[in-house]
């Protein structure tokens, strides 16, 4: 395990640990709230978007699957912790239908659709998070990796498929709350939503959520698999010819990482409260990648820094000059693909001096 | 009963000639008179006149109207405004004033006596001077049939010259024979008629006599019905096919563009769509100086404002590929990037100069309205749209196929390396490569500014599927684009009165995402830089 | 002696043009062959049909006498022994020299046993070994992509012995490679040939001649003459569209 920590990794995990530490500890103990929970809130959410850019990072920096479409799976994870708050709301909705959320009694609807049942058990909605966004990279990396649909073609593909299910779930008759998408939520296994102590444990649970899902690509990226996976990314015709089923490999690496992103989603929804068809749009997921382009591909921290910064810049810039943020986005696709390959931290790394990892030395893959 | 109406006819008729000598004023001041039949007489005799203003006595009359002022005798037509009532003479027009209550007396119609009124309106609009006035007359007839009126509208018939007229007369015809009791040859000649009509009103009829009729006339209703129904399935097939059409021209506009910079650069230009939607604004801007400036102009303001576009549309494309592409080549995902992050600020700067809201452009008149083909309804925008975009596709294949820009942008294709041994500087056809893809989606911008909402937004709309028409059709091969986009346009609109409009368009990514598992390159695939990309 | 691969009938052709035209071949167990022909000949296609990389339209691809070789895929004709080193060294550049070696190594190629392998000192060994035979052992810990041309062509050999494959398929591997180094690489597969069966495909005649060994003439997907290189040097057909040119 411990061998898993190098040192970009421990930096930042102590820089997390610090953080999840401080905030909380630090709130409680110190008269008025240093932090008000709002930030909580806010560095919750990007927490949740870091996951998500370590799950890209390991399907596109380590096996080269741009992928456009995650934010589906992080939308779906979304989704199922949305519908088991909704039946968490019970009979204070506005209709105050015990069994029914406000919008199905909005519809007309008598009865809940089978496959809202269980959502009411916190388990099982937390299981189909994972599952639901898992099963569907499954399917579709089945079909397409065995099929050999690479590189552009694949992240076209992968972009229809976020858009087909965001036309989808705007439809009111697929019992996803249409347009408005699920929201007013009240709170989860019993704990307020708006209470300051359950947005502090959403924030510790998010980091430590976080924390874990380095860990796990780390160890995925550094065992003999780690090195198939770059093996497939640099030249994937000669992996094969070495006896690697590539399909099989790729289909782990990206259902693995669909089940992250499912995750990330799951924690996001508590806290911004909301989850509507707009996560599924092809911008979002483009805007994933750009988190991981910029902190450095193939170096997973960089990614979760990397989505933590455009975070970070998009709440100033919107709150300063939002005539200027989506230039300011819009030039840092640009400026990034361009005179930064290797990302930040690829940056901050060859200024140390010191020799990048073998994912940050990397060539582009050709994919 | 038939003899007894020829019969009357043949007396009305004889009547009106009689009274022929007799003008107008002398029978409408004789109107208030007698009994309602010998009212009839006059009326008919009235219609007899071909005066001009007879049609609106009888209209007078038939509405009850038409009453006698107490004061000079003289006959008017009161009109009500509130609680008072003014009279104007119905022949001279002379305005009398406001008549005090009881001032005047109504002339009285019954029910035996409008039907004598309408017959003879009939006759005299079946027979006016103006066709439009006659068509109007006949199709009136049709709807509203009268089996008392067949001999009339018969009569019309066999004297009516314009074709459109004897047409809409001899439907007219058909009905009042179908709902009187006419004899069976003229009932089957009816049906035959209505058969031959073929749209729903012709069905509802047909239907009726199918269920009323007996013997031969039921049994040819009958098949006249399935006869419709079968031209009608055919009828919406083709609206089907024409819908399709039309969408696939879109598909094909907002696509072509595309296609040329991914199949001959292998670049994913994902500002293509913000391209498509500065050709809109381009016209935008056309038809507002036009407005301002030149406002009779306004009819050629496409035509002017597609040459800009392109030229707008163009340069920015190619400034796009020398400022960012091409230090990006050999990179698919990262131009990919580069360009989506180009279409944000596009995106914002267009919001930032026009606004965030819809922009209005306008159709010139060649653009608006529609017309009927058949059953169907064509509108001339669409068809238009669809003429210019085979328009471009065609001037499109004649630049790759016949030009030496083109000759060079094939070599590129199939051999970069090659191509840059035998001279042909790759980095200038690479600019013009580009610079034509970006110009004609200024082109597309330019028609699609014509159907859908000028917003910033545009753009986004297309860019999906944009890209599943390329990747369907299969890259590097424009023939591959234009069948890729009318399968694609045609499968959604046939898809679509089964499943809703978004279920059609899921139905067709589904499908897409599936084709391409079967065939990774598409309809039509070509060897080149973005297949081995 | 048995045979390991047998092609028999076998055709192919790519938008009307017949890459491979009726081609019926026969290797034995052990035997080393050289395959020689000029541009076009159908000697990619041949590789690529017997790799599972293409399929035939007709014919039949016996390994072993048993298995159905137009069934398999690229992974599957490696895991059964078939290793095919190509013409342009394609190493994975980005990983060193020696985890090159190690992934090529012949071990369980499954997701999970790739997931939770750890190199045992047997794998150590024989990747100190495979390094110490094609002479990278003082650049192990190199990227690969850092090699020079020639070391990548070594460094391919070495992956395709750590293969261990029973067949190896061999592209131009004297491409690029000094005299010296084509000599030492002849000697090199004269000396593996025997534990395993090797097929050669080859431009350069001075390396075909230090071979010595079966030769076999491809001309338009076609077997033109089998045999010693003197005998088939001596085919007029052979001389006409090959040699004579």
């Amino acid at each position: 395990m411990l061998n898993l920590v190098d040192r970009r990794m421990g930096i930042f995990l102590a820089g997390l640990f610090l953080l999840t530490v401080a905030i909380p500890v630090g709130n409680l103990a110190m008269a008025g709230q240093p932090v008000p929970s709002y930030i909580v809130a806010l560095l919750g959410k990007y927490l949740c978007y870091a996951l998500l850019a370590v799950a890209l990072d390991l399907v596109w920096g380590y096996c080269g699957i741009l992928s456009l479409g995650h934010g589906a799976f992080f939308a779906l994870g979304g989704y199922a912790m949305g519908m088991h708050l909704m039946r968490e709301i019970g009979a204070r909705g506005v209709y105050a239908n015990p069994v029914l959320p406000d919008f199905m009694v909005f519809l007309n609807w008598d009865s809940l659709p089978w496959y809202w049942l269980g959502f009411d058990m916190f388990g099982f909605a937390l299981a189909m998070a994972l599952l639901v966004p898992g099963l569907l990279a499954f399917v579709f990396g089945w079909f397409a990796f065995r099929s050999r649909v690479t590189g552009v073609y694949l992240s076209i593909i992968t972009q229809a498929m976020t858009y087909a299910l965001m036309l989808a779930f705007f439809r009111n008759e697929m019992g996803f709350g249409g347009y408005n998408g699920l929201t007013d939520f009240k709170d989860v296994l019993g704990f307020s939503l708006q209470a300051d102590s359950t947005r502090a444990g959403l924030f510790v649970l998010s980091a430590l959520a976080l924390a874990a899902g380095l860990l796990v690509s780390k160890a995925i990226t550094s065992s003999k698999l780690g090195k198939v996976l770059i093996a497939i990314r640099d030249a994937e015709s000669r992996t094969r010819f070495i006896g690697y089923r590539v399909e099989e490999y790729k289909l782990f690496v990206f259902v693995v990482s669909a089940m992250m992103a499912g995750l990330a989603g799951a924690l996001y929804v508590p806290q911004v409260g909301i989850i509507n068809p707009g996560e599924f749009s092809p911008a979002n997921s483009i805007g994933i990648v750009i988190w991981v382009a910029l902190g450095g591909r193939g170096t997973l921290v960089g990614a979760a820094m990397g989505a933590i910064i455009v975070g970070i810049a998009q709440t100033l810039f919107t709150s300063w000059f939002p005539e200027l943020w989506l230039f300011a986005l819009g030039g840092l696709f640009v400026f990034v693909t361009i005179f930064l390959p290797d990302g930040v931290l690829g940056l901050i790394e060859s200024r140390l001096g010191r020799k990048a990892g073998p994912g940050a030395a990397a060539k582009e893959a050709s994919a | 009963m038939a003899l007894l109406r020829v019969l009357l006819a043949a007396a009305i008729t004889c009547a009106a000639s009689l009274a022929a000598a007799q003008s107008l004023e002398d029978l409408v001041a004789t109107l208030p008179e007698g009994s309602y039949d010998d009212r009839g007489a006059v009326v008919a005799q009235i219609a007899g006149t071909g005066d001009d203003r007879a049609l609106k006595v009888l209209e007078s009359l038939l509405e009850g109207d038409l009453e006698v002022l107490d004061s000079n005798g003289r006959v008017v037509e009161i009109r009500s405004e509130g609680r008072d009532d003014f009279a104007t003479d119905i022949l001279t027009g002379e305005d009398y004033g406001e008549v005090p209550s009881r001032g005047s007396s109504r002339i009285r119609v019954n029910n035996s006596l409008r039907r004598d009124i309408r017959a003879a309106m009939g006759t005299m609009t079946l027979r006016h001077p103006d066709p439009a006035r006659r068509l109007a007359a006949a199709q009136a007839a049709f709807r509203s049939p009268d089996p008392d009126q067949a001999e009339l509208l018969s009569e019309a018939l066999a004297a009516e010259t314009d074709p459109q007229v004897a047409e809409a007369l001899s439907r007219a015809v058909a009905v009042a024979a179908l709902e009187g009791a006419a004899p069976e040859a003229a009932q089957l000649e009816a049906v035959a008629v209505l058969s031959e009509m073929g749209n729903t009103e012709a069905r509802t009829i047909l239907a009726a006599a199918a269920a009323d009729a007996e013997g031969p006339v039921a049994e040819a209703a009958s098949d006249a019905v399935r006869h419709i129904d079968q031209m009608q399935r055919l009828w919406g097939l083709a609206q089907n096919v024409w819908f399709g059409l039309s969408l696939g021209s879109v598909l094909l506009l907002a696509a072509i563009g595309l296609a040329i910079t991914f199949g001959v650069m292998g670049v994913i230009n994902m500002a293509h769509g913000e391209l498509v939607m500065i050709g809109a604004y381009t016209t935008f801007v056309v038809q507002e100086a036009i407005r301002s400036s030149f406002p009779a102009l306004f009819d050629w303001s496409l035509l002017i404002a597609a040459p800009l576009a392109f030229a707008v549309a163009g340069g920015v494309g190619v400034a796009i590929e020398r400022g960012v592409v091409r230090f990006l080549y050999g990179r698919p995902l990262e131009t990919l990037l580069a360009t989506w992050g180009i279409s944000l600020m596009l995106q914002q700067a267009v919001r930032s100069i026009f606004g965030p809201n819809n922009r209005e452009v306008g159709n010139p008149s060649f653009m608006s309205g529609a017309f009927e083909l058949g059953q169907m309804t064509v509108t001339w925008n669409r068809l238009w749209i669809l003429v210019f975009a085979l328009a471009v596709f065609a001037v499109l294949l004649f630049v790759l196929k016949k030009t030496p820009i083109g000759l060079q942008m094939r070599a590129v294709t199939q051999n970069r390396a090659m191509a840059s041994n035998m001279g042909i500087r790759t980095g200038w056809v690479d600019a013009m490569t580009f610079g034509l893809g970006a110009g004609i989606a200024g082109l597309a911008g330019v028609a699609l500014s014509q159907i859908d909402n000028v917003s910033p937004n545009l753009g986004q709309s297309y860019i999906v599927d944009s890209f599943m028409v390329v990747v369907f059709g299969g890259a590097g091969n424009i023939w591959g684009t234009l069948a890729g986009a009318f399968s694609l346009g045609i499968a959604n609109k046939f898809l679509e009165p089964w499943t809703g409009a978004v279920l059609a368009k899921i139905l067709v990514l589904v499908f897409i995402i599936l084709f391409i598992q079967k065939r990774p390159r598409g309809l039509f695939a070509v060897r080149g830089r973005a297949v081995d990309a | 002696m048995s045979t390991q691969l047998l092609l028999d009938g076998v055709n192919r052709s790519f938008d009307g043009f017949k890459a491979i035209n009726d081609l019926s071949l026969a290797v034995e167990k052990g035997e080393l062959r050289a395959i020689i022909g000029p541009n076009g000949a159908g000697k990619t296609t041949m590789m690529d049909i017997i790799t599972g990389k293409t399929r035939p339209d007709t014919g039949r691809v016996m390994w072993n006498q048993s298995v159905d070789l137009t069934r398999t895929d690229e992974a599957g004709s490696a895991r059964l022994g078939i290793g095919r080193k190509f013409q342009k060294p394609t190493v994975f550049e980005t990983q060193t020299v020696e985890d090159n070696i190690a992934l090529a190594l012949k071990e369980d190629r499954s997701v999970w046993a790739t997931l939770f392998h750890r190199r045992s000192a047997e794998d150590t060994r024989r990747i100190g070994e495979l390094l110490e035979l094609v002479k990278l052992s003082h650049v192990a810990g190199w990227m690969a992509g850092d090699l020079s041309h020639g070391q990548k062509q070594w460094l391919e050999i070495g992956m395709l012995l750590a293969q261990d494959p029973e067949l190896l398929l061999v592209d131009e591997p004297a491409a690029g490679m000094t005299d010296a180094e084509t000599m030492r690489t002849a000697e090199l597969l004269r000396q593996i040939a025997g534990r395993h069966t090797v097929i050669v495909v080859e431009h350069d005649m001075d390396f075909v001649r230090a071979l010595d060994c079966r030769v076999t003439v491809l001309h338009q997907g076609h077997v033109l003459a089998e045999g010693s290189l003197d005998h088939v040097s001596a085919n007029e057909q052979v001389i006409e569209v090959y040699l004579g040119r």
